[in-house]
Parts: C-alpha cells; structure tokens; sequence
C-alpha cells in the first residue's frame, strides 16, 4: 500500500451522554465483542496498510488498553507497526490537542519522516468496511488534492445534521460543505475519511497552523473547497457513526440483521480485535435466548430477548432482559427485569432491579454494587 | 538470556487409535475438547501458567493439525525471545533414521534440544489428558523431597487401579515398588504420565539405555532408575484429570463441562486455558430456537434446537434441527431438521437435512468392537452425510457419503462407512 494511516479517536461526544463518561468514543463496546475502532483497524490492515497511527486524547484508558498489541490486527511487522500519540509537552508546545488539524500538526513529524506518498485518514467512531486502496485509485483518477468518502443517509437511519453534508457535482467534484448544518441541503454526509497526498497534507497543515488554525474540516476542507480539488467517494455498503446513544443503540441492534451480520462476520475480509480467550457462553437448564447476539464467557441462566451480550456478562434465574444491550463483565442477579437499556460494562445488578427505558429512546444503566468475587 | 529451571518436553505424536475416525487425520492431541478447544490446550495452557516457558513438542504421527495449531506459540504467550514452544518431530541423522519408538526413545533423540537449554529439571508431558496442573508446585514436592525422579499420581477407584501402570509409595511419597497393570493391585495410586527427573539424571539414563527397543519411561527407564539406587518420589496430584483416550470418556468428560457448576471448571479467572482463537464474532441465537444445559463456541448461529450439548465456533445449525447429548466440533454445518442424540461430529463435519443420528437398538461395531462400544455415532472430519438418511447407534462414518450408501436410506447399528481409511 502506498499510504500511511490516521485514525482521529481523540475527540469525545456529547450526545453518547453518561456513556463516555468512561471512554472515548472510539473505545465503545460494538456488537458482542468489538470495540468501534476496531472497524477502522481492521479496514486499514485488510488495505494492506502498514503504518497506522492512532491519536487519542480524551478518557484514553480503555482505548490504550485495547491497543495494547498490534497484533490482533495484523501490524506487528518489520515495516511499519501501529503508533498510539497522545498530545505532549514539547519545546514549543504546552497545549493539548485543539483540533483534528492540530493533533495532525502536533504530530507532523510522523508524516514527514513516512516515505509512502499518500495518508489515508479515518475517524474511530464509524461502523464499516471499506477498502481504501479503492479510494485512493478513484483519488488518482480524479487527480485530486483531497478525496472525502460520502454515503447517503437515508430517512431514519440517522440525524444528517450531525454530520458534515456534502453537495457533490459531476465527476464527484465537491461543490459544497456544510458542517452540523441546522437544514441540510442534500443528505449526502461525509464519513470522516479522507485520502490526501503526504506533501500536501503537510503543506496545508503547516499554512494552518501558521494561521492559527485547528480544524481539518473547518479550516482545511471548508476553507480549501474552491481553491483545491475536492473529490467525493460514495460508499454504497452499509455505514453507521455511533457518536450518539440512539444511534449507538441502533448499530448494536442492527447485528440482530442476517443482512449486517452476514456483510460483517461473513464476508471477506474480516473485523479483528483483541482476543481474550474466554470460555464458550454456556446456557443452564432454564435458558431463553432469541434473537440475540451473545459472546463467549457468558453464562446465561434467564430469559434474554432481542438483545446483544458482550463478553463475560452473567444472568441470574428467572431473570429476564428485552431489546438490551448488556456491555462486558456484567453480573445480572435472579428476578431482575431489563427493557430497553444499556448496561454499562462492569456493572453488577442485584436481584430483584428492574430497569426499562422507552422504545428508541434506551435507558443507560450504571449500577457499581459490590461483586463478591474470587 | 536466563538460565531456564525447568522445562517441559511434551509427548504428542500418538495417534490415539481408540477415538476412532476422530483421529483418523490428526493426532489425538489435535482433537477438540469442549467446544472452542484442543485436547493440546490443556497442558500447554498449564505450562505457561506455571511458569514454565519452554516447551518442547514431541509430534509424529499426522502433525500437519498440531503444527498450524501451535504454530510460533502465540496463543499460549509461548512464542518468546529465548525459549518459547518448539515442534520437534523425528529426523534423519547421517548414519541412520528412525521414528521415535517409545516414550523415553522420543526423549533421547531430542537429547541435543535440552542439552542447549541446560536447565536443572526436565518436566515430561503428554498430550492427552484434560486437567488443571501447577507443575511449579510438583517441582516444589520434587525439590523438598530431594527426588531424583518425580512421578505424579493420581488416586483411581481400586477395581479401574488394574488398567494403569501403579506405585506403591509410602507418606512422605518415596515410592517402593512399580506394578505395570497389575491384575491384583495393591495400590490405587495410577501414574498419570507425568514426570519430573533432576536433568542430569535423566540424561545419563536416557543415553545408558538408548539401544533398549520401544524404551519407554513408565516401562524401562523409570523402574531401572529405581533399581540402581535413584530416588523416586509419587506426587499425589489432588484436582481434577481426565484420560479422554476412548470414545466413551471423551464423550463424558465434554458433558461433564455443562453441569451447572462442572467439577473442572473452565470459567475460572486465575488458571486460563488458551487457545488458538480465530478471530470469530459473537454468537447468534435466531428467533424459535432453543439452547439449554448447553455450551456454545463464538461466530455459531442456532436457528434450530440444542440440548444437553457441547458446540464448537463457526457452526451452523439449521431450523428445527434437534441436537441432544451431543459434541459438534468446529465448522460443523447441521442442515434444517436433522436430529441427533449422542452424536460426536468432527470439525467440518456437513449434515443432511432430515437426517437421524442414533436411531434404533444398540449393536456390537462389526467394524471394530475394540473402538467402538459405546451408544455413540462418530463422524469422522470433513465427513458429508446427504439428506433424508438414518443413521443407527454405535456407528462410525468417515468421509464424503452419498443416499446409495446407506441400504432403504439406513445405516444400521453396529455399522460403519469408512471412505478414506487407506487412502
């Protein structure tokens, strides 16, 4: 691969609520036993890029810790390896990082001392496939100064406000783009992956930060949309940002789908993450579980309906739980009744608690009781 | 570099002739064990967790399996700058080859791979055996009783004390007497086949006897030792253990996993067992199935039923499939409506759908009654079974099978349909 990788997974979301209370949100639990970062990794590792860099700032505990090797996706090599940079004090800078255009700055050194001509960049809070090799063939033939991968959000998928919008003309040339737009224009929103030239990229860095700028899409894209050529590529598979508690809910409940989990567990090439060799999930005599999805060391002994299990998550008797999402190493005791939560990772319910949130509108669960443990 | 206190050689070439068409392409250290795992995982796992990192892997017979099993060791955190696991199969040397005939045979002509580690002790392992073990505390017995040679025991009920090699020990362990199954045995204390020798000890036995044909340690090395004045000590090993070396108690020690709270406990934080995970998503559970009293491997989906049964990763059961008391290995596909009870299904294992495992009456195996004697029916690896067939009790099925196989559409008890065995 002739490109180097970047993966923004700095920034925190207001809108995740008391969920990022504990992580950023590339870190957050995804569909039993991922972690939303991992999609990123693993498309980047699939594009047979070998030099990724990860910048993290905000609540970065739990992302470090499911770094913690580069081989779960493959990048433990000789050439290249998988780079974590956190902001640091150096001679001429105090500061953290103040934007995605400065954290890029802060580490430009990573980019001028890389020899592959171009920088692929992706945001940690997007669920998806996506080969950039084929970005970057449509970023050549386009001859472009910056590429941005678009995917049409149709009704009910998602708050299009939320996202960057993009008015694309023909031949994918960007024509216009809105930030967070209170009306959008089109429903065409850019998923925060960017293919860009290595030298241009520091050129444009290095006038922004001149400029006192901070902001890659703000100072750079915004700024930059007449005077370079802006390329759009449309991703037609599926795409979900998870940076919102509904849509968080919505993804993890979209692997209840044959369609998703068959594009995602079944198809080539494969999502990695860390692997942590728990026990198969056992069942007891008077388990229940329908239409849900359930990773290994669980041990299940209630009812568990429409609903996404992470790793190590216990179910007491009589129990039951409905279109959940119960995050790792949860313990549910006996008689307790959970609808339309989200379970905090590391909780431990006691018997007897019921819990239920609206249809949509899902209720985040944090109970830190005392575990009796060996 | 640090000098290595002990380690462990590991006997993994047998092919473990009675779990039938499960080992008919790999050793029987390769087999599954309990859904995600291999019969291999337990003492390499208990190797890494007692501290001992350097692992030598004895293979022979078909090691094709055990090799991309173990591969540089990562699973076990074995793959390490010094040390680490190591395969070691039997070699051609300039004046003569052979394959390791025994135990202690295999041992020696390895000689060259512990004399280049040096260390004080040498553990000896073998591959078949499901248990929990803290060698590091063997070794501690083993130093304080100031033994030349370790032997781990294990207490059996005196009437099943004749189908193992004993000792007869005294309290503080120091072992008096050997009985190699003994019709009359005197004592209940069953070698389980692993054993501590002080390295130099071993070495000069190894080479004392090495024109001794088929030596084995249980045999000829461990009672010469005795005879010539050396100090063999029996550590009585208290936990859990299992020889899965037959159908029957294979297919018992997986079912004994299920149990509400199972005598060997594989849920337990501090003593790990790893393994070669791929990386498998989570598993999935379609609306109208049923899972009790079962355990299930990562990335299946169940669209059918299952009771009372051990699945492996990746496997697919269909709708209204009915699956009890049975073992599905890894990548199994169970197509709509088959039914089985007592079945154990090999990695790869396709089945037809409507198909019947474990029909009609028990009959004695004409194919081989030494194997199989069990109620059980045993597919053999990547073995298909076509649609709408029955299958009867106590049979074996091993390859590609097609409907003019099976007489009105029936296997009948006591058969077997062996495709592949000579190849």
């Amino acid at each position: 691969m002739r490109a180097i990788g970047i993966i923004l997974a700095g920034g925190n979301s207001q809108r995740m609520g008391d969920l990022s209370a504990k992580r950023a949100v590339a870190a957050m639990p995804m569909a039993g036993c991922y972690r939303a970062i991992d999609f990123a990794l693993s498309s980047m590792s699939n594009s047979h890029i070998q030099k990724v860099a990860v910048f993290t700032q905000y609540n970065s505990r739990s992302l470090n810790e499911h770094l913690n090797s580069s081989k779960w996706w493959d990048f433990g090599r000789k050439q290249g390896g998988l780079y974590i940079f956190t902001p640091t004090i150096t001679a001429t800078n105090s500061y953290w990082y103040k934007g995605t255009a400065d954290s890029l700055y802060q580490n430009i050194d990573f980019l001028k001392n890389a020899h592959e001509p171009y920088v692929v960049i992706a945001s940690g809070d997007g669920v998806y496939k996506l080969d950039y090799n084929k970005v970057l063939e449509d970023h050549i033939a386009k001859n472009a100064d910056i590429t941005i991968v678009t995917k049409d959000i149709k009704p009910g998928e998602d708050d299009i406000s939320r996202f960057g919008v993009v008015k694309v003309g023909d031949k994918g040339r960007v024509l216009d783009f809105e930030e967070k737009p209170l009306v959008a224009e089109t429903n065409t929103a850019s998923i925060g992956v960017y293919v860009v030239r290595r030298r241009q990229l520091i050129e444009l860095l290095e006038t922004c930060a001149a400029e006192g700028r901070t902001d890659f899409v703000k100072d750079i894209l915004i700024r930059y949309k007449n005077v370079k050529k802006i390329n759009a590529y449309k991703l037609e598979t599926y795409w979900r940002n998870i940076g919102s508690v509904e849509s968080y809910y919505r993804t993890n409940m979209d692997f209840l789908n044959p369609e998703v989990r068959n594009f995602f567990f079944h198809q080539q090439p494969g999502v990695y993450t860390k692997v942590e060799d728990l026990p198969p999930a056992k069942y007891n005599s008077d388990a229940v579980a329908v239409n849900s999805l359930i990773a290994s060391g669980s041990i299940i002994n209630g009812t568990v309906e429409n609903s996404v299990l992470f790793k190590k998550v216990y179910v007491g008797n009589n129990t039951v739980i409905k279109n959940s999402i119960i995050m790792n190493d949860v313990h549910i005791g006996d008689n307790c009744y959970i609808e339309n939560c989200i379970v905090e990772s590391r909780d431990t319910i006691k018997a007897n608690t019921t819990h239920t949130g609206e249809a949509g509108k899902p209720k985040i669960v944090i109970e830190k009781n005392f575990r009796y443990t060996l | 570099m640090i000098k290595k206190e002990m380690i462990a050689m590991l006997l993994a070439g047998g092919q473990g002739s009675r779990l039938g068409v499960l080992t008919s392409k790999l050793a029987k250290p390769a087999v599954a064990f309990g859904g995600k795992y291999k019969i291999i995982d337990f003492p390499l796992s208990n190797c890494i967790n007692s501290g001992v990192d350097t692992v030598g892997v004895l293979t022979q017979y078909r090691p094709l399996r055990l090799n991309q099993h173990i591969g540089i060791g990562m699973p076990w955190d074995l793959d390490r700058a010094f040390g680490g696991v190591q395969v070691l199969p039997p070699y051609e040397r300039a004046d003569n080859a052979e394959w390791y005939s025994g135990t202690a045979n295999a041992i020696y002509q390895n000689l060259e791979y512990m004399e280049y580690y040096d260390p004080d002790y040498v553990l000896i392992l073998s591959g078949d055996h499901i248990y929990k073990m803290d060698y590091e505390v063997m070794l501690d017995f083993h130093k304080s009783s100031k033994a030349d040679v370790t032997i781990a025991t294990y207490q059996v009920p005196i009437e099943e004390a004749s189908r193992f090699g004993v000792v007869i020990a005294d309290e503080q362990g120091v072992i008096s007497e050997f009985e190699e199954k003994p019709e009359h045995p005197r004592s209940n204390k069953a070698s389980m086949g692993i054993y501590i020798f002080n390295w130099k000890v071993l070495r000069q036995a190894l080479i004392d006897m090495k024109d001794v044909p088929n030596c084995d340690f249980g045999k000829h090395i461990i009672p010469a030792l005795h005879e010539n004045g050396s100090k063999c000590c029996a550590y009585d090993f208290k936990g859990y253990w299992k020889d899965v070396g037959t159908l029957g108690s294979y297919w018992e020690a997986n079912m004994e996993l299920i149990d509400i709270i199972p005598e060997f406990n594989l849920y337990e934080e501090f003593w790990r067992i790893y393994t070669k995970s791929d990386n498998l998503p989570p598993q999935y559970l379609a609306p109208g199935s049923t899972v009790k009293k079962s355990i299930i491997g990562e990335g299946t989906e169940v669209y059918g039923n299952v009771e009372n049964s051990v699945i492996g990763s990746n496997v697919y059961i269909g709708k209204d499939a009915v699956i009890k008391n049975s073992i599905i290995m890894n990548n199994a596909v169970i197509k709509d409506g088959a039914v089985m009870d007592k079945a154990i299904l090999a990695e790869g294992v396709e089945v037809g759908k409507n198909v019947e495992l474990g029909v009609g009456e028990y009959a004695d195996s004409e194919y081989s009654s030494k194997v199989y004697a069990f109620d059980l029916v045993t597919v053999g690896e990547k073995s298909v079974i076509p649609d709408d067939v029955k299958v009867g009790k106590n049979t074996a099925i091993l390859g590609v099978t097609t409907k003019e196989e099976y007489p009105d559409g029936l296997l009948a008890s006591g058969k077997a349909i062996i495709k592949e065995a000579g190849e």
